[in-house]
């Protein structure tokens, strides 16, 4: 290890650096403000060693680690998605958390959570991938059921582990498998031997195969996606808004990485299994969307769905594919914070908002929050203006150039459904306003001050993401492609 | 930057409009009538300074914008104004304010809401009609759609919620097919030259193998067609015409019908000419099949703005079947047809709306006799009648005339089954009539005439109408060098071989009347 390799990889000392701090500030003195803060600025800081890092990327630190464009991009995602919702759980977790002691643990599980997420980002071996994957995984399991005194968060918690526990057992033993083929642990070294192979052995193609189904899992794609819905529904919301972004992101990232210097793409059984689970996940996400009443469990289908248009980006291979992957990423984590944004601020004032009917009407009472919420929901069925649109472009974009016509008209057809529980969620805000809402402060005696700077600061942000996005995505479609030339540079250069 | 005025003002004025609310009840109307007003000054100004100008040539605009946007994808904001949309611009301007005065007493709630849409609309509409680029046409394409929504799911009728739905997912399907058209266009361009391109310029240069051409000018064609529409996508229309209030109803039908023929003027005509000589029956049979259809349809409800709805399915027939004809005469037909029905329909939706804030029921069997109890009204709904039954000398004679005289010569029987439709046309306007205005008076509650303002304003229409139909070349002088083009460029494509022969066939609609066999 020399200096460069510390610069490299600051960003993951960093933030383990701080978590050690967090940790030991809650242990000094237990105050929930301070240690948000404490978190808030953790991120914060990591953020800011991300151009310091680039300037050493890219880099291989060890073998167990690349830092690349790639995985820095990624990284700021994370960090910027994780300081979001940071922002938002300080005043749920005051309004939701009732008992006064042990709120703090739910910041450092955050911030090692996160670390998980930096690891899967910079991934390159089997054994950064595990650890990575585990960590990220065992920490969201004790988010998830953090409040502890409630059945459906101790309930989702349960089924999450065992979520958890089924995708490390296929992903080890796939890893073993792998191994056991090829030799070597490296995702480089295994694409290497791929590319002398004539024909793939079959074990070494089933390890693979297991492998993606324990990404799958974690990913929620159709047919693997039954613990979402339960999961995001159940889960305190600032963690539901956690599962459906960073952890998907940082598993994302390490597809990504997979795909491209294992080469996985261009083994037919695997294209055929990526398009068998596009397919299911789009249609399974979206029809199902279209029954739910709660407005988790609608965005949780949705997020499936979401998830088998990136397939459908992914498939067409090359770099165009990985720019718009890691572009539809990007814009999806935006608007997905913005929607759970809204139900996490609208929750904070006592008790969960997730019922449809919880939204009648809001547009009349409270405009901005409504307005984020419509604002995110189109973005989510891909209206022009916002970023979702520009996303969907460039899936339909990537899928066109790769000639993936059925696949690009699966995906038009299932834009059309998913229209409709958009629209349905969209209508109500601004439906009629219903008799209690209706009521004159007599009902809702000291209602809790219901805006917070920090809530307003985030969403803003978040907001503001989704518009530019929309409208301008120039610079960030040239960052992406630099990390992506990246990506592809670091996967053809080494030996 | 005129043609970014253009579109900015209304959408800069639409959160003004809002806020409006604040400071007077009618600040929010006067606000979109003021913004209206500058761009329809703004537009005579741009139009007008150059009308001298003869532009030959695909690309040569009378004014055009051109700055770079997302080069990753060759797009670009690139406007262009020419003479199709200067008069579509000057259409949309004016039904805007008619939308805006039929609103004036129907809207009490959210006013300021409303007309913030009303604003956000309207612009969207003329980015439609000035987007050059094709990414760019889209962006505008879809931001019309959500303040149109809004428009119908807040301030609609009883059952609006359905109506909104099926418009929405309607359009936004069609919507979506077309952008899969457009990405594959520019990937073409991509695997030609190297370079994505939106561009107008650009694309209409790709050569394309004649079965790329056939899918990606069906993709485009199924996009237009919905927004227009024709059968078999029309059936969202009825719904959302008769729930949508009365001031989004006539800019549904005054104005985004006309985006739906604007886009097959514009876009799958010039871009697709070979593939559209084969396919021209079809879509012009689809045409017939509309206007006769819908005329029957028509004859048979007792919704008034039902009826008006269908009878706009039948007249927007004549279109599909005018810019398919492949005349300078047909598509010039097809222009009036557009500005014509415009004027026509928007007058007949305010003329129902102010009957039914009158009678709280658009139900003609509870109607009759009502002559003597409104008299302006009455006389204003026969005038509109006539006028869309195609009275000669009025405007939408010009425009059905035109289209049915241009297209003869290729397929004369199907003209002659469309002729049947402007027999039906008489039948259910004068239906109509009968049945609202003559007759027994079935409710014998008083209701007042029309206001001085909305009176005022259909005698406007009324008089436009006259004008265009005794002096239609205001409008075919101004679009005449487009349809030049645009029936060059078609044969040049479809032969190459003997270019000056053929154009000349229709080049100047008076000689032209005597050569067209």
């Amino acid at each position: 290890m020399i200096l460069q390799d510390f610069i490299a990889l600051s960003p993951i000392l960093d933030l383990g650096a701080f978590s050690l701090v967090t940790m030991l500030a809650i242990a000094f003195r237990r105050n929930h403000a301070r240690i948000a803060v404490c978190a808030f600025m953790s991120c914060l800081f990591t953020l800011a060693t991300l151009p310091w890092a680039a300037t050493a990327a890219p880099r291989a630190v060890t073998t167990l680690l690349v830092v690349d464009g790639h995985a820095l991009l990624y990284m700021g995602l994370i960090l910027s998605a994780t300081m979001v919702i940071i922002a938002l759980s300080y005043r749920y977790l005051n309004c939701q958390f009732h008992e006064q002691e042990g709120v703090e643990e739910y910041y450092l599980l955050l911030l090692l959570a996160t670390f998980g997420g930096l690891v899967l980002t910079t991934a390159a071996h089997f054994v950064s991938f595990f650890l990575g994957f585990e960590l990220l995984g065992l920490s969201l399991c004790s988010l998830i059921g953090y409040l502890r005194t409630r059945r459906n968060p101790l309930e989702a918690a349960v089924k999450y582990l065992l979520l958890s526990i089924t995708a490390s057992a296929f992903l080890l033993f796939g890893l073993a498998l792998l191994y056991f083929e090829s030799g070597a642990m490296t995702f480089h070294e295994v694409g290497v031997s791929v590319k002398q192979w004539q024909t793939v052995p079959a074990l070494w193609l089933g390890g693979l195969i297991l492998v993606l189904v324990g990404i799958a899992l974690k990913l929620g794609l159709a047919p693997f996606h039954m613990w979402i819905p339960d999961v995001y529904q159940g889960a305190p919301t600032p963690i539901t808004t956690y599962i459906a972004t960073v952890s998907k992101a940082a598993v994302m990232a390490l597809l990504l990485r997979l795909a491209t210097e294992v080469g996985i793409l261009e083994l037919p059984p695997v294209v055929h299994l990526f398009s068998l689970l596009a397919v299911v996940s789009m249609v399974t996400g979206n029809v199902l969307a279209l029954l739910q009443q709660n407005v988790k469990r609608l965005l949780a289908y949705s997020s499936i769905a979401h998830f088998g248009y990136v397939l459908v980006a992914l498939l067409a291979g090359g770099p165009a594919a990985a720019e718009a992957v890691t572009f539809y990423v990007i814009v999806y984590c935006a608007m997905t914070l913005g929607a759970f944004g809204v139900v996490t601020v609208y929750s904070s004032e006592g008790g969960d908002k997730d019922r449809v009917e919880d939204y009648q009407g809001l547009f009349w009472t409270r405009p901005w929050l409504a307005g984020m919420l419509a604002l995110s929901l189109l973005s989510l069925a891909g209206i022009p203006v916002t970023a979702g649109f520009i996303g969907k472009f460039y899936a339909i974009a990537a899928g066109v150039d790769a000639g993936l016509w059925w696949l690009v008209l699966a995906l038009i057809a299932n834009s059309v459904v998913s229209l409709y529980y958009y629209l349905r969620l969209f209508v109500t805000l601004f439906g009629e306003v219903t008799a209690p809402a209706m009521l004159p402060e007599a009902q809702t005696v000291q209602r809790p001050e219901f805006f917070s700077w920090p809530a307003i600061c985030s969403l803003g942000f978040v907001a503001s993401i989704i518009l530019v996005l929309g409208v301008y995505p120039e610079p960030l479609i040239q960052l992406i492609r630099e990390s992506v030339s990246n990506l592809l540079m670091v996967a053809a250069q080494r030996p | 930057m005129g043609l970014w005025l253009l579109i900015l003002i209304p959408i800069l004025a639409a959160p003004l409009a809002w806020m409006g609310q604040q400071w007077s009840r009618h600040a929010p109307r006067w606000i979109v009538l003021g913004a209206l007003a500058i761009d329809f000054v703004l537009v005579l100004l741009l139009g007008g300074q150059h009308s001298t100008v003869q532009s030959s040539g695909h690309g040569a605009w009378l004014v055009e914008s051109h700055t770079s946007w997302i080069p990753r994808w060759g797009i670009s904001l690139h406007l262009g104004l020419d003479g199709l949309s200067v008069v579509l611009i000057l259409l949309t301007v004016f039904v805007g304010i008619v939308a805006t005065i039929a609103s004036w007493t129907e809207i009490q709630s959210r006013v300021g809401l409303f007309h913030c849409n009303v604003l956000f609309a309207l612009g969207g509409v003329i980015g439609v009609f000035l987007a050059i680029d094709l990414f760019l046409f889209f962006f505008f394409w879809e931001l019309m759609l959500i303040p149109m929504y809004l428009l119908i799911v807040i301030w609609g009728h009883a059952a609006r919620r359905h109506a909104s739905f099926k418009f929405f997912l309607f359009t936004q399907a069609g919507s979506l097919v077309l952008l899969v058209g457009i990405v594959a266009l520019a990937l073409l361009h991509q695997q030609a030259t190297g370079r994505p391109s939106f561009d107008y310029a650009d694309l209409m240069g790709l050569t394309l193998t004649s079965e790329m051409a056939r899918w990606l000018m069906l993709a485009f064609l199924i996009g237009f067609l919905v927004k227009l529409p024709a059968p078999p996508f029309h059936t969202w229309l009825p719904d959302t015409y008769a729930e949508a209030p009365t001031g989004a109803t006539i800019i549904l039908a005054g104005i985004l019908a006309k985006t739906g023929a604007y886009g097959l003027l514009r876009f799958t005509l010039p871009l697709f000419p070979e593939a559209l000589s084969e396919f021209a029956p079809i879509a012009m049979g689809l045409g017939v099949v509309g206007i006769l259809y819908a005329a029957v349809l028509a004859c048979a409800q007792t919704d008034i703005k039902r009826l008006v709805a269908y009878s706009s399915i039948s007249h927007m027939g004549f279109i599909l079947l005018g810019a398919f004809a492949g005349t300078e005469l047909a598509l010039q037909g097809v222009m009036m047809q557009m500005v014509a029905h415009g004027l026509s329909t928007g007058g007949l939706f305010l003329l129902a709306g102010a009957l039914e804030e009158r009678y709280q029921t658009r139900d003609m069997r509870q109607m009759g006799g009502l002559w003597s109890v409104t008299p302006r009204l009455a006389t204003m709904a026969l005038f509109f009648a006539c006028a869309s039954l195609g009275l000669p000398g009025l405007a939408n004679f010009i425009g059905e005339f035109l289209v049915l005289f241009g297209s003869y010569a290729t397929q004369p029987v199907m003209i002659i089954l469309a002729s049947l439709g402007m027999v039906m046309a008489a039948i259910y306007s004068l239906g109509m009539m009968q049945r609202t205005f003559f007759g027994r008076q079935q409710d014998t509650r008083t209701a007042p005439d029309l206001s001085n303002v909305a009176f005022g304003t259909l005698l406007f229409i009324a008089g436009l109408q006259i004008w265009l139909g005794l002096y239609p070349m205001a409008v075919l002088t101004t679009t005449k060098p487009v349809m030049e083009q645009l029936v060059q460029h078609a044969l040049v494509s479809a032969n190459p071989t003997h270019l000056p022969s053929e154009p000349l066939l229709s080049s100047h609609i008076v000689t032209s009347q005597g050569s067209t066999p």
